[in-house]
């Protein structure tokens, strides 16, 4: 389903400068921000801005694509884990399938997520790609 | 208006699981439905309630409830549709058995329905992806298929489990389902083609995964008194819960711990006054070999990280210590996907009522059932016991 210019427009700062939350109460980590935390319940919740690198929790490749992705098939999605502890759905982006090991040091870009047709407008958002270890 | 304290499940009714060109939607509903009413023995009831998750999209209908209930002969009774993505018929289920036990009517039919080859594959993916959290997961790429992916590869590694461990599922599914005349692949299928099928999102391969298709199924739940005067008290609905969690794997705790799975089954057998060790066979929602899994785990009919050790010894085999699929399961008898939660509750009647031939399961006498909508976010179990 073609998603439409105001719901793009309403995650800017989710998608564009990956703003999360924390738990004051319990410390927990959590994208995307939210009012309750998903751990301990508590309502005492802050923004945060992460800092985009992490490891890959888990990865997949996907080789049947919904609407909208199949050309970039075969594509890689993972669950990365940040630094600072949340997980994050996301693409891998530069990097070859063969290449992809869980652990594995990342880093977030910004990068095209689809094109809504010929005339349509263009999504970009985050994805992640393989940084060496500092 | 009193409630009823019991349900039973007093007529069962479904069509083949496959791809049926021929007919549609409202076609399939309808045969599902007139042959459960048939088999009740009743011509009317006071509800419908039809489990469906992909009409809008798919096939560009909604409003399914009073459109089955009136070309069912059903008019002017009580319908609504239900939706809970993958788990709408088992939550189709839940409300009929509400209904019963509310007093509100004596007796209901729920009918499970889904026609998903009206579109081309590619819409019925991104249909079928919308059980995820559409603004952060789906919108990304991330197929349903990708989701239970990141599912299994997680699981792989933490357990050190290799991907040919889940093929036990795939062949004992398959081989349960060569007894079930409704059952869409009656034909077995063995370790060496589950390795050699092709990757849809790796490590998920073609043979771990349920196939697309179309089906109904059709249940009529009935209170306690009408059950007994129609000589239909056979099999009793004796657990029914629901538990939900967070749609996107990133917002769990720990992805492989199905916290809605482990608490419904738990509400379930508690209300029916049982636990595991009871349970004479178990159909899990097998939408992947890896659901199958994690549903074993978190049902706790296996350790975590045991399950596929326990399915190599056979104990999930219909001889075994614990049958599961015993009609072929998702992955064999097919994944309708609205349809599948009722499909379950007609294949334990089946069981229970020692009608289910080739596949029957001997002393049936407690069976669970348990049908997930999405990745683990919803998750409808029902206890159903033979009187």
């Amino acid at each position: 389903m073609a998603l439409q210019l105001p719901r793009e427009w309403r995650w800017r700062q989710e998608r564009y400068r990956l703003i999360g939350g924390r738990c004051r109460r319990c410390g927990q980590a959590f994208f995307p921000h939210r009012e309750i935390c998903p751990r301990c319940l508590g309502e005492d919740v802050a923004k945060e801005q992460f800092s985009g690198r992490g490891r890959v929790y888990s990865y997949a490749t996907v080789y049947k694509a919904p609407v909208g992705f199949e050309e970039y098939v075969p594509y890689v999605v993972a669950l990365v884990q940040l630094e600072e502890g949340a997980l994050v759905a996301a693409q891998l982006t530069d990097v070859d399938p063969t290449e992809v090991q869980i652990g594995m040091p990342v880093e977030c870009v910004l990068r095209r997520w689809r094109t809504n047709g010929p005339d349509g407008n263009i999504i970009y958002g985050y994805k992640f790609r393989p940084r060496l270890e500092s | 208006m009193a409630g009823s304290a019991d349900v039973f499940a007093i007529g069962v009714g479904q069509v083949p699981v496959g791809e049926h060109w021929e007919l549609s939607i409202r076609d399939l509903a309808v045969e599902a439905g007139r042959r459960a009413l048939a088999d009740a023995g009743l011509a009317r009831v006071g509800a419908v309630y039809v489990g469906n998750m992909l009409a809008p999209t798919v096939n560009g209908q909604q409003h399914l409830g009073a459109l089955v209930a009136s070309w069912l002969g059903q008019r002017q009774a009580e319908a609504v549709t239900v939706e809970a993505a993958c788990g709408s018929g088992g939550a189709a289920l839940r409300q009929g058995y509400l209904s019963i036990r509310s007093g509100a009517h004596e007796a209901v039919l729920v009918l499970g329905v889904e026609k998903m080859t009206d579109c081309v594959n590619g819409t019925t993916t991104a249909a079928l992806a919308m059980a995820a959290d559409a603004e952060y997961e789906a919108g990304l790429g991330l197929s349903f298929v990708a989701i239970n992916a990141l599912l299994m590869r997680r699981y792989m590694y933490e357990f050190g489990v290799p991907r040919q461990a889940f093929a036990r599922f795939a062949v004992l599914a398959h081989a349960n389902a060569l007894g079930n005349p409704m059952a869409m692949f009656r034909k077995e299928v063995s370790v060496a083609e589950y390795m050699r099928a092709p990757f849809v999102a790796d490590p998920i391969g073609l043979l771990d995964s349920s196939p697309m298709a179309d089906g109904a199924a059709a249940v009529v739940l009935a209170s306690g008194e009408l059950a007994r005067s129609l000589g239909r008290g056979q099999v009793r609905v004796a657990g029914s819960a629901v538990a939900t969690d967070y749609l996107a794997l990133h917002d769990r705790l720990d992805p492989l711990d199905l916290v809605a799975v482990r608490v419904s089954t738990a509400r379930a057998l508690g209300q029916a006054g049982l636990s595991i060790t009871d349970v004479s066979f178990f159909e899990p929602h097998d939408a992947f070999t890896v659901m199958a899994v994690l549903c074993l785990e978190a049902c706790g009919f296996a350790g975590r990280g045991e399950a596929c050790a326990l399915a190599a010894r056979g104990h999930f085999d219909r001889g075994g210590a614990l049958p599961i699929c015993t009609m072929g399961g998702l992955k064999a008898r097919g994944h309708p996907v609205g349809a599948t939660g009722v499909y379950q509750a007609v294949e334990a009647v089946l069981q229970l009522r020692q009608e289910a031939g080739a596949c029957q399961v001997q002393g049936a006498k407690v069976g669970l059932i348990q049908n997930v909508g999405g990745s683990g976010a919803t998750a409808i179990t029902h206890v159903l016991v033979r009187e």
